[in-house]
């Protein structure tokens, strides 16, 4: 069994005429430490199925296993980093990633935690900036908080929506390696939704694409035969990356290509024909 | 050292003193002399345009006025009446001024009155706290009640009266509209269920709000002796002043951020954590703007509900000059309308001085 399964996956928003099924048929299963990347176009519905993972959605019908459990709400077990930081704006780095390890570790002493939580925010180099609040961080900063803040809870799985997607390519590549760094660290099973596909294929063993949405389903998986520590200049020349990455493009673009001309509507055109002018002007 | 200073001044709202400051300082001499005629010497002159404007008018008022005067002494009594009735004018007696807008020195001067006054009459209690304090222990001992001073209360006294029936009034307020708002805000079923009597209540004028707790109150101090009007004033107060912060905190409370109560989900705060740590602290900045509302709306309706309810304070004040009617009782009026406004504007200041202590997102302008 693995370690996380959606089976035959639907979710629908909207009642009625008005319904749209965003997501259909998702089918998807994780081992105990892997490294999972999902690629898709924005819309595409990948938000909704990190939703659908952490709990904090419930499918329409379908249904989501996390070691053979269905999920039913959130748990500590999954740790989410939220697209757009999700920050409390009022509370400092350290009271924020406190309220986190408050929430998870309810039992421990005063000192544990405060230990704990100093040893995370350590962990992604926020250690001078700890008594700052969120408005007085740059972007990536604020991300680190925030992966600070999923990991401190110690959760067996960690699950990023874009984490990296509002951040300037060179703090997006130091991140990745913070985040790769832990992950390997704790080899805690990872799933990562992204729109980049070099990211993907940095970080992850698996690809998997989303084809867009409405009816948004999961492409055939794309296999990262690369070994770990990548090295990021010298991954560029890598054959198997380049192999790897031409085929996940290609795919991508297919049906990107498909979904412009693929349009279901026809038009109705009005039955004219051409009037012969010729007779009238002679 | 002198930017501490200055960052202080920013924050108590007197930020116009800062070119003052720094011109001291000798920084930027050309930039923070602009600044000064800015916001210094500009608004200087438009409050002696005001007063300008002011003498003008009270001037031509009182040429109209006494006009009437002379021309009515000159139709009923004749040529010889009407050149007193001038010259009685033109000295300057009492007895025979025209009676309309003051002017700005006629104010200045009751405002001089009104300080002496309180003056004396503080000497007075102060006098008959000495005389009766040895009999006021006496008649404690033997468990009556003490003696107090019953005399006329001063301008300085009513100033105070308001201000304790504002805030016990706006605490009211708080006490009701905060813990309603953030329960209705919290649940959309009672939200809607409520919503009718918000919407009613909240047009309704301070009059009826003072008469309705008047017949409320009245009955339920029937069988005490003690002097409903301040209870009734300020708990008028209170009611009519709410609504503000009521409307604002169910509306903060219903529209957290959606990010924010995703965190709490996934941190699986329980139901009373998630309102004091995420919900409660991200609705402060409305809850404060309510309750900056509510504060100026308490202190503008209760002038008028003293006026009706014939409480002690600046309402009964302004009142019982008008139908006093003496010479300078006018002037009193002014400059009790002077008093009330720059309260208000000091009550104004100070609850934004607070809410932008309170407020996390610091650079929000308001």
């Amino acid at each position: 069994m693995a370690y996380l399964e959606l089976n035959s996956i639907n979710k629908t928003y909207g009642q009625g005429a008005n319904a749209i099924e965003v997501l259909s048929n998702i089918n998807l299963s994780i081992e105990e430490g892997e490294f999972v990347a999902i690629v898709g176009f924005t819309g595409s519905g990948k938000t909704t199925l990190v939703n659908l993972i952490n709990g904090l959605l419930a499918p329409t019908s379908g249904e989501v296993l996390f070691k053979n459990n269905p999920v039913e709400g959130t748990s500590h077990e999954r740790g989410v980093i939220f697209q757009n930081y999700s920050l409390l704006p009022w509370l400092s780095v350290y009271q924020n990633v406190e309220m986190a390890v408050r929430a998870a570790f309810p039992n421990e002493n005063r000192s544990f935690r405060d230990n704990h939580i100093k040893n995370y925010i350590d962990m992604v180099s926020l250690t001078s900036a700890i008594h700052k609040r969120p408005k007085e961080l740059s972007g990536g900063m604020r991300q680190r908080v925030a992966v600070a803040r999923a990991l401190a809870m110690d959760p067996e799985m960690i699950i990023m929506d874009e984490p990296l997607g509002a951040l300037d390519a060179l703090t997006r590549g130091n991140l990745q390696d913070e985040i790769l760094n832990i992950w390997n660290k704790n080899k805690r099973t990872a799933l990562l939704i992204t729109n980049d596909v070099d990211e993907g294929i940095y970080m992850a063993d698996r690809i998997i694409p989303l084809r867009p949405g409405p009816n948004a389903t999961l492409g055939p998986e794309f296999k990262i035969n690369i070994d770990r520590p990548r090295d990021k200049i010298t991954l560029n020349d890598n054959a198997e990356f380049k192999k790897t990455r031409n085929n996940i493009i290609e795919y991508l673009m297919d049906i990107g290509n498909e979904r412009m001309t693929d349009s279901d509507i026809s038009y109705q055109l009005p039955d004219l024909e051409p009037k012969d002018l010729r007779w009238e002007f002679k | 050292m002198s930017d501490k200073l200055i960052k202080i001044i920013r924050f108590i709202g007197l930020g116009f003193l800062e070119p003052i400051i720094r011109l001291s300082r000798g920084e930027e001499p050309r930039k923070n002399g602009i600044l000064i005629l800015k916001i210094i010497i500009a608004p200087l002159a438009s409050v002696l345009l005001f007063i300008g404007v002011w003498q003008t008018g009270s001037t031509a008022l009182f040429n109209k006025e006494a006009n009437y005067r002379i021309e009515k002494a000159l139709k009923d009594q004749g040529q010889k009446a009407a050149d007193e009735m001038k010259l009685c004018i033109d000295s300057g007696d009492i007895s025979c001024q025209p009676n309309t807008l003051p002017s700005p020195s006629q104010v200045n001067a009751s405002f001089k009155t009104l300080l002496k006054d309180h003056k004396a009459i503080s000497i007075d209690k102060k006098n008959f706290k000495e005389k009766t304090a040895a009999l006021n222990k006496q008649r404690n001992a033997e468990g009556k009640d003490p003696i107090v001073y019953t005399g006329r209360p001063s301008f300085v006294d009513q100033i105070k009266t308001s201000i304790k029936t504002v805030f016990a009034g706006f605490l009211l307020a708080i006490l009701i509209a905060v813990p309603i708002g953030v329960i209705i805000g919290l649940s959309d079923t009672l939200r809607s269920s409520f919503n009718w009597l918000i919407q009613i209540f909240k047009p309704v004028s301070p009059v009826v709000w003072l008469l309705l707790v008047f017949m409320i109150v009245k009955t339920l101090t029937k069988d005490s002796d003690t002097d409903s009007s301040f209870i009734i004033s300020f708990i008028s107060v209170g009611l009519c002043s709410m609504w503000a912060t009521l409307v604002n905190t169910a509306m903060g409370v219903s529209t957290v951020d959606k990010d924010f109560i995703n965190v709490a989900k996934v941190l699986k705060l329980g139901p009373l954590q998630k309102v004091f740590k995420v919900i409660l602290p991200s609705s402060l900045p409305l809850i404060f703007t309510g309750l900056r509302i509510t504060l100026s709306v308490a202190w503008m309706v209760l002038i008028a509900i003293e006026l009706l309810a014939q409480s002690p304070g600046l309402g009964s004040f302004v009142w019982e000059e008008f139908q006093n009617g003496a010479n300078d009782s006018n002037s009193k009026i002014i400059v009790a309308m002077f008093v009330i406004g720059i309260i208000g504007f000091l009550l104004d200041r100070l609850m934004l001085a607070i809410q932008k202590f309170v407020s996390f997102n610091k650079n929000e302008g308001i």
